[in-house]
């Protein structure tokens, strides 16, 4: 059994000029320990799938349909005082801002203290030594001493990294970590990653990754979830869709990101842009702009489908197979 | 009417050359609070001395952290900051030369600016049309409705919209349209040499490559000269034929593109190439280097990089390194020049 399943869950907005729907008929699975990658661009919907799992949509969103199952629980119908109980315990988060996350009125470790003793039940030293201890392994320097500064004391890296304590300390199952580095500069960055990355090691904590730098996910992540206009293009092992992406929008993303290891004179480019989510086509949401666009992709929507690797891509180049698949 | 001059090969001077470029802040408490306070002045050093030339045609990129003074440096070279010590050279000419507004205009026509934010650089209530007619009417370049009307309209066609969209509103547009509206307006008084400081930074990755490729296209066709900044190592890769590497206001290293990347020199050009996720590198283990940047209010002493530096030793600590020439690549490091350095 995954750890979390997500299933045709659907997000709507309801506005003056009628209902946008930010997340589309959306389904994926965690495993325990894994690492998800969720990418798009700006619009796609990646920062609301997961804010739904957390049910932290801002009103008047709203999850109007599907199923969020955590260790076989179902938490999408959970009253918010449970749900509370389940952020924070079994759900970790991670914001791009860390000055969201963390209350400037609090010093750091009572932060982590009453994070602990809300989820964990702990004394009051026992908490403090081991919020210490988190301070340390989250690699603040003089744990000890710092423990009592507040969060204007510190840097944006060492910010990150508190939250990072913060959403580990009540040693949470998955933790849903929305742009964790992309406040951040480049040499901060590869230190945070690294971090979060050792440290859900060791715990065997499963990582939800939303960010849209396809670098972070590449050397990151398992797998991949690649959404466009509210829908998974593609998802699939990271290597497979970094190396040889099946959904043409895939294929024209990887190619229009500049690459360090070789020049090329002109980037593939993608025309046009993401449709807003008042107008997004029928059929394929990408048809507008695919190079491989036929009659079908124009009416009807695809799901995702298996195609000739282990990637599952919702496009129609790949229906034969699915249909094969279907019949054996 | 666009400059149509064909890179010339001869060995003319650089279109662009900043010598010993420097810029302070004061960033002082009020007087009476320092008094009462028994506090001194505190001054940052944004730039710190930095001297580099662009011949015509190429692109020079600037590149490093934030707080590194790549964006001051912008802002220097383009006038909106007078500098504190140093001069900037456009085509031979000092600029600090240059006292009175008309003075100046000849010269200010040749370069122009592409900012981060399309969403900020374009003013809301005014048309499309006329926020790109602007330079052509502040210089005096075309005079008559139809004929500016028509040049928009040529302008908009080559960044690639219609020249219908001269009628609309800048919110009408997406980030990635408008910044194809910014670049209308730098191009629109047919300058030589354009400041573009982090143009894609605001836009997604697939905009962003449509943005590239339109600068490289429009460089190769009006022979365009790039000062560059940008804080992201691959799209600097792409643009640039030469690249500055800026740590705490000073540039550390300045190579051509191809070299940096085969062979950086400079411990920070390292670290940043390490340090930096890309697509290749699926699966990698990479070595976090430690530390953050100090402040450039109160910078380290001798070389600024010492305490990040894995190879810092105790010259380092005390004399800060000129930038010297090694060939095709200059480089400030004492390590380098002593040869203390791993291959």
């Amino acid at each position: 059994m995954p750890l979390l399943e997500v299933r045709n869950l659907r997000v709507e907005f309801p506005t003056r000029r009628g209902t946008l729907t930010a997340v589309d008929d959306v389904s994926f699975a965690i495993e325990e320990g894994e690492v998800l990658g969720v990418v798009g661009e700006s619009g796609a919907g990646k920062s609301i799938t997961g804010a739904a799992i957390i049910r932290l949509i801002e009103p008047p969103g709203r999850i109007a349909g599907g199923e969020v199952i955590l260790s076989g629980r179902r938490i999408d119908t959970l009253p918010a005082e449970e749900m509370r109980h389940v952020r924070g315990r079994q759900i970790g988060a991670i914001f791009q801002d860390p000055l969201t996350t963390l209350n400037p009125l609090y010093s750091i470790g009572r932060q982590l203290v009453e994070t602990m003793q809300t989820h964990l039940g702990l004394s009051d030293r026992e908490a403090r030594a081991r919020a210490v201890r988190w301070l340390e392994d989250v690699g603040i320097p003089a744990a000890a001493q710092r423990i009592d500064a507040y969060p204007h004391q510190f840097s944006g890296g060492m910010r990150q990294r508190v939250v990072i304590a913060l959403a580990l300390c009540a040693e949470p199952r998955l933790v849903i970590a929305d742009e964790p580095t992309t406040a951040l500069d480049v040499s901060i960055q590869a230190q945070v990653i690294a971090l979060l990355k050792r440290l859900c090691r060791d715990h065997g904590t499963a990582v939800m990754l939303v960010t849209h730098d396809m670098g972070v996910i590449a050397e990151t992540a398992d797998r991949v979830a690649v959404m466009y206009a509210g829908r998974i293009a593609e998802i699939g092992p990271v290597r497979e869709v970094v190396k040889s992406a099946r959904h043409p929008y895939t294929e024209g993303l990887m190619g229009s990101i500049p690459s360090l290891g070789q020049k090329v004179e002109r980037l593939r480019q993608i025309d046009g842009a993401m449709p807003r989510l008042t107008d997004i086509p029928r059929g394929c949401a990408f048809n507008p702009r695919c190079a491989r666009v036929f009659d079908r992709c124009r009416v009807e929507r695809p799901e995702l489908m298996p195609t000739d690797g282990p990637s599952r891509a919702a496009c129609w180049l790949y229906a034969g197979r699915g249909a094969e698949r279907d019949a054996a | 009417m666009p400059l149509d001059a064909a890179p010339t090969r001869e060995a003319e001077r650089p279109l662009v050359e900043v010598e010993d470029l420097a810029r302070d802040f004061d960033v002082s408490k009020p007087l009476l609070f320092r008094l009462l306070q028994g506090e001194r002045r505190r001054i940052l050093h944004a730039v710190a001395g930095v001297s580099f030339a662009i011949p015509k045609g190429t692109t020079l990129s600037l590149v490093g952290e934030s707080g590194c003074g790549k964006t001051t440096v912008a802002r220097l070279v383009v006038g909106l900051y007078a500098p504190t010590r140093g001069s900037i050279r456009i085509d031979g000419t000092d600029l600090a030369s240059l006292t009175t507004r008309a003075a100046q205009a000849p010269v200010r026509r040749r370069l122009q600016m592409i900012f981060q934010d399309p969403y900020a650089s374009l003013n809301p209530r005014w048309r499309v049309g006329d926020i790109i007619a602007e330079p052509i009417r502040a210089f005096g370049l075309l005079r008559g409705r139809a004929e500016i009307e028509a040049r928009v309209g040529e302008l908009l066609r080559q960044v690639g919209l219609s020249p219908k969209d001269a009628e609309k509103f800048p919110h009408e547009f997406s980030g990635g349209q408008r910044q194809r509206i910014s670049i209308a307006r730098a191009l629109s008084s047919n300058p030589e040499f354009l400041v573009c400081d982090e143009p894609t930074s605001a836009l997604d990755v697939s905009v962003q490559a449509q943005i590239l490729n339109l600068m490289k296209d429009l460089q190769a066709r009006f022979g365009l000269t790039y000062l560059f900044i940008s804080h992201n190592l691959a799209v600097v890769r792409h643009m640039s034929d030469r690249i500055g590497v800026m740590y705490l206001g000073r540039i550390v290293e300045l190579a051509p593109g191809e070299t940096l990347f085969a062979r950086p020199l400079h411990p920070y050009t390292r670290l940043l190439l390490e340090a930096i996720p890309d697509l290749e590198m699926t699966g990698r283990q990479r070595t976090p280097v430690g530390g953050e940047v100090p402040s450039p209010i109160d910078p380290p002493s001798g070389c600024t990089f010492h305490p990040r530096c894995p190879f810092a030793a105790a010259r380092c600590r005390a004399e800060a390194p000129p930038l010297r020439r090694r060939g095709e690549v200059e480089v400030a490091c004492h390590a380098v020049e002593e040869g203390r350095l791993p291959g």
